[in-house]
C-alpha cells in the first residue's frame, strides 16, 4: 500500500507524524513531495517500509532508523543517516556533513559529493557492518574516529579542482575500512591510517557496492572498477594505548 | 644504576601477632599487594602497590591490619609539594599524561560550608515532618507559560514530566566505567525509591530494561548502545555534552574493560576501543544542539523530556540560556568536583567552576530572561549529604543527581584508582571475581537506605524553616545566609551574609 503527502508548507512535526501515522496505519510505500528542508524524515522509524522524497530533506534524515528504505530525488543535508540502525539511504545527487554519524548499520549511496566528515564514528557489531558509497568527492576529515564499517569513495563527479577527499582523511580511525578510487596523497592522510594492499576479498566487497551504486545511478560499473583503488585501515584498534599513566 | 623514583603511597601495618597468615588479604587485593612467601610461609606487603582501599582491613578476620602514609618526606617546600615532584617524576618516566579517578581532591572553596540554613522561630511555626505531611515530590521538565484550567479542570495538556519522590536521582555512570552490579544496584535502589538512576553513555544492559521506567538513558558524543528500543526504553533521555571532571574532552574506555557484556550493550566488537569524541560531531551551535534534542524528541513521538547535560564553566549561565532556547526540558549541571571513572588529571583538578556558583548564575540568569519555567535544572558534582541537597535547592535547582555519594553507598572507599580497573569493592571494575563482590541486592538496600535518610533529614530542616512543600523552598535564597563570603560571592549566589 501507498500513500502521497504533499510536504508544501508542512512544519517538520507535521510531516513526519503523518509519516509515523501513514506506517502505522500498514503502508508500506510512502511518497513525499514538495519536500524542502523538512528535518528528521525517517527519524526513529523502524520496519521495512519504503519512503521516496522528491526535493531536498533537510538535517537529520532517517536518524536512528531501523530499517527502513529511503530514496532522495534532489539532495540531502547534514546528519543523513546520524546514528542509523538499518537500513538504505540512496540520494540521487549530493549530501551535507556527518553522513553516516556514528552509524551501526544499512547502507547509503550518495550519487554525488558530500560535505565534511562523513563516517565519523562509524561503528560495526557482530553481524551489522555499515556502508557508505560516495559518488562524488569528499571533503575532510573523511571516515574520523572510524570504529568500524566500510566507506567507499568513487570521486566520479564533484566540484572541479578539489582534490577527491579532504584533509585529515581517517584521522583517529581505530576500525573497518576504507576503498578511494585511485591514489590517495600520503599527507592527507590522518597519523592512524595507513594504506595496504587489495586482496581478493577486497576486490569481491568493492565490486558488490559498487555494482548496485551504478545499478541505482546509471554508470557502468566495470568502467568504476577498471581503475585501481586504494585501500585504507588504521594501524590498530588501540591509537591512544600508551596516552595516560596513573597517579 | 637504574633507579626506579616511584615511591610508596601508602604503607601497610600487619601486626604480627594478630596475623595468622590466612592469606585471605592476598585473596581479596586485586593490586597484588599483599604477596604469599612460600618460603617464609608467611604474609608478606608490597606497599608500592597499596592504593589504600580497606578491602584488605575490613575483610581481615583478626584486624591485624591498618594503613598509613608512606612515612617518607621531602624537604619541606610550600611551592614544590610532594605532589608535584612525585608527577614530574612519574612523566619523565613515562611521558604520558596523569590519569586520576574520582572528583578533584584539591582543597578549592566548598561553598555549601559557606552558608546556612534558616529556622522558625516565634513568628512562623515550625513543622515537625513525623506527625504532619511533607511534601518532596518533584517534576522535572518544561512547564507551560501559563495554566488554563475549565471547570476545575487542567485543559491544557501538560509536557511530558519526570516524576521524583525525593529529589535526589543516581547520576550517570556507565556500565563499563562502573560494574553491571552496582548499575543494578542503582536501578533497584531508584525503583524502590521513586527516582531515577541514569545509564551514562554506555548503553543499556539487556538485564536492566526491566527498570526502565525509573531510567534515563543518556546519548553521548559516542552514541554508544543508541538505537530506536534504547531511546524508548527510559523515561527520559539525556545529551552528555560535557562532564564535570573533564569539561571539553572526550571519553575514552580501554579495550580491555570492554568485554562481552560491556561490547553487547555498547553494541561494539569485545576489545575495542570506545572513544567518545570530545564534541558531538553534529553539534557545534546551539541551533545543532536544538536539532539534536528535536531529533530525540522525534524519535520519541515527543513522549519524553530530553535533558542536556553540561559540565560548569565560565560562561555557564549563558550556555544554559542557549540549552533552554534549544528546547531541552531538563538542564543538568556538572560541577567541577564531579567524580569521574577516569580523566586527565590536570584537566579534573583545573578546569571548571564550583556547582553552587553555576547554578546560582544559571537560576538567576533564566529568571531574568522569564524562562526559567521552561526548564528544570538539576545540579551534580560534589553533593555529599542532605542539607548541600537542601542548600542547592534553595538556590534554585529541582533536583540534584549523587554520583560518588551513591558510589560510597555501595562500598567505594574513595581511592580515585577508578581507572585501573581492579576495584576491590566490586565497582569500578569488570573482572568478574571483583564484581561478585557487590551483591545488586544488598547494594540496592544500601543506596535506598542513603535516599532514606536523606530524605528524612529534608524533611527536617524544610519542617525547621515552617515549610510543608519543597517547592516552596526551590530558589527561596532568603532561606540562606552566608558566612565569610565576598560581597562578590555573596551576590553571585544571591544570598545575604550571615546577620544581615
Amino acid at each position: 500500500m501507498s500513500r502521497r503527502i504533499d510536504a508544501q508548507g508542512l512544519y517538520y512535526k507535521e510531516l513526519n507524524q503523518l509519516v509515523r501515522q501513514a506506517f502505522s496505519e500498514g503502508v508500506t510505500e510512502v511518497l513525499l513531495d514538495n519536500v524542502n528542508g523538512q528535518r528528521y524524515i525517517g527519524d526513529g522509524i523502524s520496519g521495512d517500509g519504503s519512503i521516496i522524497i522528491h526535493g531536498t530533506p533537510g538535517n537529520d534524515m532517517a536518524a536512528y532508523m531501523n530499517g527502513l528504505q529511503i530514496v532522495v530525488h534532489g539532495n540531502a543535508q547534514d546528519a543523513t543517516g546520524n546514528t542509523m540502525n538499518e537500513g538504505t539511504i540512496i540520494v540521487h545527487g549530493d549530501a551535507g556533513d556527518t553522513v553516516g554519524y556514528a552509524m551501526r548499520g544499512g547502507e547509503i549511496f550518495i550519487k554525488g559529493s558530500v560535505g565534511y566528515r562523513v563516517g565519523i564514528h562509524m561503528k560495526e557489531y557482530m553481524k551489522k557492518n555499515p556502508v557508505i558509497v560516495v559518488g562524488g568527492k569528499a571533503g575532510a576529515f573523511f571516515g574520523e574516529y572510524m570504529a568500524g564499517g566500510i566507506l567507499i569513495l568513487l570521486g566520479l563527479s564533484g566540484r572541479e579542482g578539489y582534490p577527491i577527499v579532504g584533509d585529515y582523511c581517517g584521522t583517529g580511525m581505530h576500525g573497518g575500512v576504507m576503498y578511494i578510487r585511485g591514489q590517495v596523497e600520503e599527507y592527507k592522510l590522518g597519523k592512524e591510517v595507513k594504506i595496504v594492499e587489495m586482496t581478493a576479498e577486497d576486490q569481491s566487497i568493492l565490486e558488490r557496492y559498487v555494482s548496485r551504486y551504478a545499478d541505482y545511478f546509471g554508470y557502468d560499473k566495470e568502467d568504476i572498477l577498471a581503475q585501481p583503488f586504494s585501500k585504507l585501515i588504521p594501524y590498530n584498534k588501540r591509537p591512544y594505548g600508551n596516552l595516560y599513566t596513573g597517579v | 644504576m637504574n633507579i626506579d623514583f616511584r615511591t610508596p603511597e601508602y604503607s601497610i601495618h600487619r601486626d604480627g601477632v594478630r596475623c595468622t597468615n590466612c592469606r585471605i588479604c592476598v585473596h581479596q587485593c586485586a593490586n597484588e599487594a599483599h604477596i604469599w612467601d612460600e618460603k617464609q610461609k608467611k604474609v608478606l606487603a608490597d606497599d608500592i602497590k597499596c592504593v589504600n582501599c580497606h578491602r584488605c582491613v575490613l575483610t581481615c578476620p583478626t584486624r591485624a591490619l591498618s594503613i598509613g602514609s608512606y612515612p617518607l618526606e621531602f624537604k619541606p617546600n610550600a611551592h614544590w609539594t610532594p605532589h608535584y615532584i612525585t608527577s614530574i617524576f612519574k612523566q619523565a618516566s613515562s611521558g604520558a599524561m596523569l590519569l586520576a579517578g574520582m572528583g578533584t581532591d584539591k582543597p578549592y572553596p566548598v561553598y555549601w560550608d559557606h552558608l546556612l540554613i534558616n529556622a522558625s522561630q516565634v513568628t512562623n511555626p515550625s513543622i515537625d515532618p513525623l506527625r504532619e505531611p511533607m511534601e518532596l515530590k518533584t517534576f522535572l521538565g518544561r512547564k507551560p507559560d501559563s495554566l488554563k484550567i475549565e471547570n476545575g479542570k487542567l485543559t491544557e495538556k501538560m509536557p511530558p514530566q519526570l516524576e521524583l519522590e525525593t529529589p535526589i536521582m543516581f547520576a550517570a555512570m556507565s556500565f563499563g566505567a562502573i560494574s553491571l552490579n552496582a548499575m543494578t544496584s542503582l536501578a533497584i535502589a531508584a525503583e524502590k525509591m521513586g527516582t531515577f538512576y541514569n545509564t551514562g553513555e554506555g548503553g543499556l544492559h539487556s538485564s536492566l530494561y526491566k527498570y526502565g521506567k525509573n531510567t534515563i538513558v543518556q546519548v553521548a558524543s559516542g552514541r554508544f548502545g543508541v538505537h530506536t528500543d534504547y531511546l524508548w526504553a527510559g523515561s527520559a533521555i539525556e545529551i552528555k555534552i560535557g562532564q564535570g571532571a573533564k569539561p571539553g574532552i572526550g571519553g575514552h574506555l580501554p579495550g580491555e574493560k570492554v568485554g562481552l557484556d560491556v561490547s553487547l550493550t555498547r553494541m561494539i566488537p569485545e576489545g575495542s576501543d570506545a572513544i567518545s569524541p570530545a564534541p558531538h560531531h553534529d553539534i557545534y551551535s546551539i541551533e545543532d544542539l536544538r536539532q539534536l534534542i528535536y531529533s530525540l524528541k522525534e524519535a520519541t513521538d515527543y513522549s519524553k523530556p530530553v535533558a542536556v547535560k553540561i559540565a560548569a564553566v565560565h560562561n555557564i549561565a549563558a550556555i544554559a540560556s542557549g540549552a533552554a532556547r534549544a528546547g531541552a526540558d531538563i538542564i543538568v549541571i556538572d560541577g567541577f568536583r564531579g567524580g569521574t571513572g577516569a580523566a586527565p588529571l590536570r584537566t579534573r583538578d583545573n578546569v571548571g567552576i564550583p556547582i553552587e556558583l553555576a547554578l546560582a548564575a544559571v537560576d538567576s540568569r533564566l529568571r531574568s530572561e522569564s524562562i526559567r519555567h521552561q526548564v528544570s535544572l538539576v545540579v551534580a558534582g560534589s553533593i555529599r549529604c542532605s542539607s548541600d541537597v537542601i542548600k542547592a535547592i534553595a538556590i534554585g535547582a529541582d533536583a540534584c543527581y549523587i554520583g560518588s555519594a551513591a558510589l560510597m553507598a555501595l562500598g567505594c572507599h574513595m581511592c580515585q584508582k577508578c581507572y585501573t580497573g581492579k576495584c576491590n569493592w566490586g565497582i569500578a571494575t569488570q573482572n568478574p571475581n571483583l564484581t561478585k563482590r557487590l551483591d545488586p541486592v544488598a547494594g540496592a538496600e544500601r543506596a535506598a537506605n542513603l535516599l532514606k535518610a536523606w530524605s528524612h533529614e529534608i524533611k527536617e530542616m524544610l519542617g525547621g524553616m515552617g515549610i510543608n512543600a519543597l517547592e516552596s523552598l526551590r530558589g527561596n535564597r532568603l532561606m540562606l545566609r552566608g558566612i565569610g563570603l565576598t560581597e562578590k560571592e555573596l551576590s553571585i549566589l544571591g544570598v545575604k551574609h550571615a546577620g544581615e
